[in-house]
């Protein structure tokens, strides 16, 4: 699994600290979504899946790793 | 049967339903009826107004939330079409236009001047001092004559304290601008009396905002004066932004505070569950389902489209405005099995109370806390506690932006 995030989107709502604080974080100055790991390990993912579900403005996206 | 009006081609509006829809007696933390029966037969219809217009209401979770977050959907309180809630509300927005009121990307550079007081790190070090305030008034409240009125011992005063705190409006003062918002959030407000009310407010955070300009502080209203100082906001924005976040900040947790009390009072079982549980989870879980159970802002989320929208086999044309009714939307049995009973183990974080989109509330990641600590220190305190009326007696804020009980008299 590979997380993304769009600071440029994002609210502040900290619904994802608040559901995956391993994964995500806040900035200092203004509250914007921080990424801690883009690769969380397999017992997060349920987590950061509901953290990109929870977040009202669509900041954050899971893409399953790609074949190779 | 029901059938939807062709967009375009209103129906007489006489034969619409009038929103808000009043709530069954017997029934006072359900939302309206009429609501229920519309999200199952016109998920997307119209009704009418307090001014005779006739917006759409969308009341099945997926549709609202879906709208919610659409960005062809507009929260610009100034469109000729946006549906207000009441005379006293237009009057308001008239007055006092926040980032609420806007759209991107005017919002996001607003409201990201405020975010950083609200993150999660920074509410969750505000704990132990809300705590404090939690357990100094339930000492005072247990030290003074019963019974008393909840929502004057405890419920106002706890969220009123932290935001003033947070803020750096003087407590003192509470009188004053409870009275105020008081009046703002009451749906029969008259224009003349919101625009008094809101002048009030306005001139009041004016004033605090120009003292922190020349003596900051490290508040909130400090923050708002170095933006003033930097060209960034004008002295009436900093006092809009100011005045939403007095008035949100006080009136929805306190309402939450009141009236979860007496639905937990009415679910016995649930409330010795809660009481007997040291689990700060199972706190939390708590808190998320009275939110979706009560969803006290029941008087719909309001915007307006800027394209043509289709959904759930209905075009919203472009220009039309639109209620999102979050209140039945969380009695939606599509996202909430058993949408009508209270389940505090059921930890719905998926639920509408806190709106969603890039509106959803800035606030509420003190919300939370403030309502983890009173849920979870109150009935340990007074496991006694109980209502002297009966719920029949209970005055309820139909007549409220937010819901909630005008008093909650209780005893131990």
């Amino acid at each position: 699994m590979k997380v993304v995030i769009d600071q440029h989107k994002c609210v502040a709502s900290g619904q994802c600290v608040l559901t995956a604080p391993e994964v995500f974080d806040q900035r200092e100055e203004d509250g914007i979504v921080v990424l801690l790991t883009e690769t969380p390990p397999e017992g997060l993912v349920d987590d950061v899946r509901q953290a990109a579900a929870l977040c009202p403005a669509q900041a954050i996206w899971v893409k399953e790793q790609a074949e190779e | 049967m029901s059938t939807i009006s062709a967009p375009g081609t209103d129906a007489p509006s006489a034969e619409l339903p009038a929103y808000p829809m009043p709530r069954a007696a017997a029934c006072p933390f359900d939302p309206p009826p009429t609501l229920r029966t519309l999200q199952g037969q016109t998920p997307i219809g119209r009704a009418r107004l307090w001014n005779g217009s006739t917006p759409w209401v969308v009341t099945r979770y997926e549709d609202v939330r879906a709208l919610l977050a659409d960005p062809r959907i507009s929260a610009d309180s100034t469109h000729p079409h946006y549906p207000h809630q009441s005379a006293g509300a237009a009057e308001r927005r008239k007055q006092s236009r926040t980032f609420l009121a806007m759209d991107d990307p005017e919002h996001a550079r607003l409201r990201r001047m405020v975010t950083a007081t609200f993150s999660i790190k920074r509410v969750e070090a505000l704990r132990p001092a809300i705590q404090k305030i939690v357990d100094d008034l339930i000492d005072k409240l247990l030290a003074g004559p019963k019974p008393v009125d909840l929502v004057q011992a405890l419920a106002l005063p706890v969220p009123s304290l932290v935001i003033c705190e947070l803020l750096g409006v003087p407590y003192a003062d509470h009188d004053f601008f409870q009275s105020n918002s008081k009046t703002l959030i009451r749906s029969t407000t008259t224009r003349e009396q919101a625009r008094e009310a809101t002048q009030r407010l306005v001139d009041y955070l004016e004033r605090l905002i120009g003292d922190r300009l020349a003596h900051p502080a490290g508040d909130l209203l400090s923050t708002l004066a170095e933006r003033v100082d930097a060209g960034e906001l004008s002295l009436r924005e900093a006092a809009n932004m100011g005045m939403l976040l007095l008035v949100a900040g006080h009136e929805t947790t306190a309402n939450m505070i009141a009236l979860g009390t007496l639905a937990l009072l009415q679910h016995p079982y649930q409330l010795a569950q809660l009481r007997e549980s040291d689990d700060p989870k199972v706190i939390a879980s708590a808190v998320e389902e009275l939110l979706r159970y009560l969803t006290i802002v029941h008087s719909g989320r309001r915007r307006v489209a800027l394209e043509d929208i289709a959904i759930d086999g209905v075009t919203i044309r472009a220009g039309e405005g639109v209620i999102l009714a979050n209140d039945i939307a969380n009695r939606d049995p599509a996202a909430f099995p058993g949408p009508d009973r209270l389940d505090l183990d059921r930890n719905p974080r998926h639920h509408l109370a806190f709106g969603f989109g890039v509106h959803q509330c800035l606030g509420q990641p003190l919300a939370r806390v403030e309502l983890q600590v009173v849920y979870g220190t109150l009935y340990r305190r007074i496991p006694t506690l109980t209502l002297t009326v009966d719920l029949d007696e209970i005055p309820f804020k139909h007549d409220g932006l937010v819901y909630g009980v005008y008093e909650l008299p209780i005893t131990w």
